[in-house]
């Protein structure tokens, strides 16, 4: 093939090798410039295996969270038509183009003490702000578009055809939905949840504003990171490398257990 | 006895139609695409809310818009096979055709599940995926679906439509005899008339929304009521004007139509102005160009052949007459006459078979 004719295909490929490059980069540095030793001695310290349970368990009643709710409204989404549907949906993907820090300026505007339902909250004894249920609550603000925008997309590839043949095999709405919709759709729903997850994981902003930045209360790994940046560089960088490495473990299993669905 | 009644909006046009089949009997709704033959299935099966319209099945009330009933698709038990299938990609063969035996234990669903696949030849590929299957398997995997929820009644959208030709034959055979066995009522769509004559004893034929005639395939053929039907039953249709006049040599008594394009044909049924004549492809004769009418056949055109296609032991010889004619001979005659794209030809047939229609 000469040149001429294989200029474009080049071009394909020097445009990945780039991005390939550009985006592996910094996530090698992180792993090569903390090093094993180090990272070892980063999970012997209290203060970082603190903040990873943190985050590990704050993400996981998050996603618990938007799958549960998410995953029902997406499939409404999907499948139904009604007025003013295209608004909702521009609505519910906003958070996705917020800068985290408005995410955190919203959420205390709603939530916080002075804030639209503040008060109704205190009446019913729930505390949010600088506690971890405050973290838990703006990992699922930030998180949930991302499913609820992959869900509703994987539920709409479904053939519209295999639910109504559900229905008229005998199974009901709610049965076609458990046993016909959320199986076709498994794959596209797990990378909603790995999409989600990935983002509650390395949420940063929106908690530091509505929950605070406070050890073994609201502190996770991306904040505690932060918080040893100006001092510990090193220590910094191995946390850093544990959580690079435990969202890639959830990630990958995320798509390996979706992926069997469909064979 | 499932009885259906509907009027609803239907695109730019309004679906208005109402049908009756027995337990047992096999009504086809023929037509062409957008005629509104799947708009009733899906009606019939509760997928679908006419503005107006009564279904009732047996003893049951499936709808009723006046009364306000309208039972959900899960709870009329309504089997319905949709033309491309839509096998549950996620399951494999015997896991969808046990999906809807409810009433069936879980322990049981299986063996069931196998027998009905065993019944329609394809037990040894039930546990794949439909997408490992062909078209053919998939058609079976489907109809043995729809029949383990043991339906009270059977709708067929375009059961061989998504079959190559090779295997639509054997499936068509294979679909009569189920259909024979079958107790409950079956509605089948097609949009060809062969189908439809082979696979049911009653044939209503739809068009813009409107059942335009009902009855046996053979009278339907026999004597179509109006050109969009004949065309349907295969058919030649040519358009033309009757004659007002007596045509000297012609009794008076006959209709004499002269074709639009040219030549004339004589019909024995009566018609007055713009007309449609239509023949059957098997009243057509043959014969080689340039001999003198003898025999009692009133109708001779010349025509060129254009097309030949074997269909079974017969073959269809395409005509222009110059209008487009359809004959239907034997394979020796096309040998005997020589019959090739180009050749020339005498079409005869009489005028006793010929259809006048409104046009």
């Amino acid at each position: 093939m000469s040149l001429r004719a294989a200029w474009f295909p080049l071009l394909l490929g020097a445009a990945l090798a780039l991005a390939a490059a550009f985006l592996a980069l910094p996530i090698a540095a992180i792993f090569l410039d903390a090093g094993p030793a180090r990272l070892l001695a980063s999970l012997d310290d209290p203060a970082a295996v603190e903040a990873l349970r943190l985050s590990l368990l704050t993400t996981s009643i998050a996603i618990a969270i938007v799958v549960v709710v998410g995953t029902p409204a997406a499939y409404l989404l999907a499948t139904r038509r009604f007025r003013g549907r295209a608004l909702l949906v521009t609505v519910l993907e906003l958070p996705l183009v917020l800068p985290p820090a408005v995410a955190g300026l919203g959420l205390l505007a709603a939530l916080g003490p002075h804030g639209l339902l503040g008060g109704a909250l205190e009446e019913t004894g729930i505390a949010l702000v600088l506690q971890t249920a405050g973290v838990v609550v703006a990992l699922v603000f930030v998180a949930a578009p991302f499913h609820l925008r992959q869900a509703q997309a994987a539920f709409a590839a479904v053939d519209p055809r295999w639910s109504e043949a559900s229905r008229t095999l005998g199974a009901s709405e709610a049965r076609t939905f458990a046993r016909v919709a959320i199986p076709a759709a498994l794959p596209g729903l797990g990378a909603g949840v790995a999409l989600a997850w990935g983002r509650a994981l390395g949420e940063f902003g929106a908690t530091l504003m509505f929950a605070g930045s406070f050890r073994g209360i609201t502190q996770t790994a991306p904040l505690a990171i932060y918080d040893r940046f100006a001092t510990d560089f090193d220590g910094a960088l191995a946390l850093a490398a544990v959580l690079v490495a435990a969202s890639l473990v959830l990630l990958l299993s995320i798509k390996l257990l979706t992926r069997d669905a469909l064979g | 006895m499932l009885s259906v009644e509907v009027a609803t909006p239907l695109g730019g046009l309004e679906l208005e139609a109402a049908f009756e089949v027995a337990p047992g009997r096999c009504l086809a709704l023929a037509g062409p695409s957008g005629a509104g033959k799947t708009t009733l299935l899906r009606i019939v099966a509760g997928l679908l809310r006419p503005a107006q319209g009564r279904v009732r099945c047996g003893e049951a009330l499936w709808l009723d818009r006046a009364r306000g009933v309208d039972l959900a698709p899960e709870r009329r038990g309504c089997g319905l096979v949709f033309q491309d299938y839509a096998l549950f990609e996620h399951l494999n063969a015997w896991r969808n055709v046990a999906y809807g035996m409810r009433g069936t234990p879980r322990g049981e669903r299986r063996a069931r599940a196998l027998a009905l696949l065993d019944r329609f030849g394809v037990a040894h590929r039930a546990d794949a995926r439909p997408s490992r299957l062909s078209g053919g398997e998939r058609q079976r995997v489907a109809l043995a679906r729809a029949l383990a929820a043991e339906p009270r009644a059977l709708l067929l959208d375009e059961p061989l439509a998504a079959l190559d030709a090779r295997t639509r034959a054997a499936a068509l055979r294979e679909l009569a005899a189920l259909l024979r066995e079958l107790a409950v009522p079956v509605v089948l769509v097609t949009h060809a008339f062969t189908e439809a004559a082979l696979l049911a004893g009653e044939v209503a034929v739809v068009d813009a929304g409107r059942i335009v005639q009902r009855g046996a395939p053979a009278a339907l053929a026999a004597r179509p009521a109006t050109s969009f039907v004949a065309d349907l039953t295969g058919a030649s249709v040519l358009s033309g004007t009757a004659r007002a006049q007596p045509t000297p040599d012609v009794d008076a008594a006959l209709t004499v139509v002269d074709l639009d394009g040219g030549g004339i044909v004589v019909a024995t049924e009566p018609g007055a102005g713009a007309v449609a004549v239509a023949i059957q492809p098997w009243e057509v004769t043959l014969e080689p160009p340039g001999e003198d009418r003898h025999g009692s056949a009133r109708n001779r055109l010349d025509v060129e052949v254009v097309s030949l296609a074997e269909m079974g032991n017969r073959v269809r010889v395409g005509l222009a007459a110059p209008q487009p004619l359809v004959a239907e001979v034997t394979r020796d005659a096309v040998a005997q006459l020589g019959l090739a794209p180009g050749a020339r030809a005498v079409a005869t047939w009489k005028a006793a078979a010929t259809r006048v229609l409104p046009r």
